[in-house]
């Protein structure tokens, strides 16, 4: 009988070995994300930063040199178009209007006057406009919800695990958090609400990720009492290695056809998801893992003589 | 764990079949909607305006307004008080919060606290009394100051922030939109979700009038041109700038009031042909207006609207029934719409809109459109990987999927949640996350065949030892999302809703649902090896 198996059942893979290698590069990445993040920064969307967004679909192909000269005559800054989807899809995001909130909505509406104007037959499909003190208080509250998920986690994992477990999956969480923000500075994707729940999302995958293949090295703690940690630890990704491929694959076939199909809103949404799948998924096993190993060494074993004894045979449950 | 008492088995398929019930009107027309029988499930999942199209407008009411407001109409009636209780002033100043009195003797100091005493309205209480008032009277040295209470500040807030989405309904419902949504946002602000209008630019217009209407006199004697307006009037500019009279020096005081109209009406002039707009007023109003206009007759009567004057007409007759019309070179929209203004009435203080977002029909369908293809293939996709590693347990968690999201559909319809495009993506995010507890559950049922046990012991084993990684597992996303809900606006809130349902629902569909399809198939064919 046929059955896919992403990896073979009696895998036994060395992870450990690379446990420096993975701790190493992983910090590294995170490193440049954060000097990313300051320089040069994150392109931050609508949500976040105010200004106006507008799609429009203009009856023929559009001109995209006359569209920005007409559109450049409005004195409203700096206007940057956008072919979206098919030619004649166009996403005019205009800069932040200085002044007021109702600003916006003055630009908003010269813009719409301007293309019915000089471009009949152009329908208006999307109109964004949003004010400072709006886009101020959006991206608290975005923050702030970054923020709380991380103490939430946090305060889950303190009652759930020993605290080595916990340690290990915050800064673990932390590590992908901020190469989920260095994958949004490198690709200059717009970062906005739905940023926040992508990383929101990508936050509890993998902490799922890990709870999964902490709760295998729980379990085995207490079956093989004698076994070396490190042996330890790889056996129990080796046995859950291929559940932990498994979800990601299921996942990432899932989020798929967003990245393909999702429009100019979700498309982004889908391309970070499937980045932080894969980075969820080796972050479990090249992060949080070497760090149990590191910090539970000589403190995970608890009802065990501290001799280290020849690896325990095959239990019998 | 493998025994299913016959209780459980009626209410498994029970939630499902009712699931399906509760599911089904989002694929009926709407006829065949209205023509199902009263008990029928009706309820459809109500899409945002993302997907249905339409325009979300976030409207701020200028507090500061509300607050000046209140303060001239207290240094006017200041005036008076003092006036009457014979207190001397040399100046009444108004500040942010309250005013100052210079008394000419300070000796009057405690009859002017007394007199501004009785300016103060009583907030709070009950019939009983026990209310306070709002005001705050103290004396200090030559000076007397009456400062609004941090109660009436607040106070007064709230009540303009509920006079503005009363006016800012009826306002909407003259416009015809079907199904609007207005609710009170914060402290200072107004949610208005207008389904399937594409250009709010009408509703914008109508919302950005306060439409505070006074009719006043004109002065005569005061030149407009002379940049300085002379004690008690205002150079107010015409509301049109054609015009070759541009300004008028208008007369501070308010001879009847837009608030005593009870009905306006656009129409035409048989004699012009122009459109003009014909009001009615209250019989306190016409009083007025009949009493104005008779010790008037021959003079200029200024119609002021956001202190713009649309028209001064010359006072012919003096005018009785109570009834008039605005002429001021209408197009039949702008008589129409100021008709709207005049019967809503005026808003309490202006209102800006700070934040707009706006999705045209087509968009709206072509997001449907994505989206349902989207969650198509992404279905395919998870059952097609969950068959080939899983066999007939995979087939399995394949149709709990389908029950999953039937029944995630039917939540959404029956708690008439928004489905936002956001949101879509979520219920294709929690197709994948759903199958996860197969995996670990089919991955464990291996694992305890390998270790040579039983048929019935494997799956036994599988479930019970996976069931607390699974409820672990989920509920790390399900904390996430009631965060993200929580602080999350608008679109992005319908991602937290699905995904937080695909994820309860399936503890239950992936877990319980799965198991007695195994369990059912394993006592009907007994099998000497599991197909995992």
């Amino acid at each position: 009988m046929f059955r896919l198996r992403l990896v073979p059942d009696n895998t036994n893979i060395q992870f450990m070995r690379g446990r420096h290698a993975g701790l190493i590069v992983s910090a590294f990445l995170s490193i440049a994300s954060v000097v990313l993040f300051f320089y040069p920064g994150l392109n931050y969307g609508i949500d976040f930063r105010g200004g106006i967004v507008i799609e429009a679909r203009t009856p023929q192909a559009a001109d995209f040199a006359s569209l920005r000269h007409t559109l450049g005559q409005l004195n409203l800054g700096q206007v940057a178009l956008q072919e979206f989807g098919s030619p004649q899809d166009v996403l005019i995001r205009l800069e932040r209007q200085p002044g007021d909130d109702a600003a916006q909505q003055v630009a908003a509406d010269k813009v719409r006057a301007t293309l019915a104007q000089e471009l009949p037959g152009t329908t208006v499909r999307r109109v964004e406009a949003v004010g400072a003190s709006v886009s101020g208080e959006l991206f608290f509250n975005g923050m702030l919800a970054l923020g709380l998920a991380l103490l939430a986690m946090l305060v889950y994992i303190w009652f759930r695990f020993e605290w080595q477990f916990g340690f290990g999956a915050i800064v673990t969480l932390l590590l992908d958090v901020t190469k989920v923000v260095g994958f949004y500075a490198i690709t200059g994707m717009q970062f906005n609400l739905t940023a926040i729940a992508a990383i929101l999302t990508i936050m509890g995958y993998s902490t799922n990720d890990k709870v999964v293949v902490y709760d295998r090295m729980r379990e085995n703690l207490r079956i093989y009492k004698k076994m070396p940690l490190r042996e330890l630890i790889d056996r129990s990704i080796n046995e859950t290695l291929n559940r932990t491929l498994g979800t990601s694959m299921s996942t990432l076939l899932s989020i798929l056809p967003l990245a393909f199909f999702g429009g100019e809103a979700l498309q982004d949404f889908g391309i970070v998801l499937i980045f932080g799948i894969f980075l969820a998924t080796s972050s479990s096993i090249f992060i949080a893992a070497p760090i149990l190993l590191f910090l539970g060494e000589n403190r995970l074993r608890r009802n065990a003589p501290t001799e280290n004894a020849a690896p325990a045979a095959n239990p019998t449950p | 764990m493998l025994y299913f008492p016959r209780w459980k088995i009626f209410l498994i398929v029970a939630i499902c079949v009712l699931g399906t019930i509760l599911t089904l009107p989002n694929f009926f027309s709407r006829e065949t909607l209205s023509a199902l029988p009263s008990w029928y499930a009706h309820n459809r999942v109500n899409l945002g305006l993302d997907l249905r199209g339409g325009s979300h407008l976030l409207l701020e009411v200028d507090m500061g307004a509300v607050i000046r407001d209140r303060v001239e109409g207290l240094v006017d009636s200041a005036r008076t008080q003092l006036r009457n209780d014979n207190v001397g002033y040399t100046a009444i100043n108004p500040g942010d919060r309250g005013i100052t009195v210079q008394l000419r003797d300070p000796a009057q100091a405690d009859t002017a606290v007394r007199a501004l005493r009785q300016l103060a309205n009583t907030i709070g209480g009950g019939p009983l009394g026990g209310g306070q008032p709002d005001l705050e009277v103290n004396a200090s040295g030559g000076a007397v100051t009456a400062r609004l209470s941090e109660i009436a500040l607040r106070e007064r807030a709230t009540q303009a922030i509920e006079q503005s989405i009363e006016i800012v309904r009826r306002r909407i419902d003259e416009t015809g939109v079907n199904e609007p949504t207005i609710a009170r946002q914060g402290a200072d602000r107004i949610l208005v979700q207008l389904p399937g209008v594409e250009d709010p630019d009408r509703v914008k217009r109508l919302l950005g009038t306060t439409a505070k209407m006074t009719f006043r006199l004109v002065d005569m004697n005061a030149d407009p041109s002379a940049g300085r307006a002379p004690p008690g009037t205002d150079i107010l500019p015409s509301s049109e700038s054609g015009r070759a009279q541009t300004a008028y020096v208008i007369r501070k005081k308010v001879e009847v009031d837009g608030a005593n109209l009870t009905n306006a009406t656009a129409g035409s002039n048989p004699q012009t042909g122009e459109w003009v707009v014909n009001f009615e007023f209250d019989s306190i109003g016409a009083r007025r207006f009949a009493d104005v206009t008779r010790a008037n007759v021959g003079r200029p009567f200024a119609i002021v609207l956001d202190n713009k004057v649309i028209s001064a007409p010359v006072i012919r007759e003096p005018i009785t029934g109570g009834r008039g019309q605005i002429s001021g070179n209408f197009t039949a929209a702008d008589a129409n719409d100021l008709a709207v203004l005049l019967r809503a009435g005026a808003l309490p203080a202006p209102l800006k809109v700070i934040e707009e977002r706006t999705v045209g029909p087509d968009l709206g369908a072509d997001s449907i459109r994505a989206g349902l293809m989207s969650v198509g293939i992404g279905f395919v996709l998870v059952c097609a990987y969950m068959i080939a590693a899983y066999g007939l347990f995979g087939a399995f968690a394949c149709f709990a999927l389908l029950v999953n999201t039937v029944l995630t559909l039917a939540a959404l319809s029956l708690l008439q949640a928004t489905l936002t495009l956001p949101g879509i993506a979520g219920v294709l995010l929690s197709l994948g996350l759903a199958v996860d507890a197969n995996i670990l559950i089919n991955e464990r049922i291996r694992e305890e065949t390998k270790k040579g046990r039983g048929v019935f012991g494997s799956v036994e084993a599988g479930f019970s030892r996976a069931y607390s990684t699974i409820v672990d597992a989920n509920l790390t996303t399900a904390i996430k999302m009631a965060i993200l809900f929580v602080l999350g606006t608008g679109a992005i809130k319908g991602f937290a809703v699905t995904i937080t349902f695909g994820i309860l629902i399936s503890l239950f569909t992936a877990t319980v649902l799965v198991r007695l399809m195994m369990v059912s198939w394993l006592r009907k064919t007994r099998p000497a090896a599991l197909p995992v």
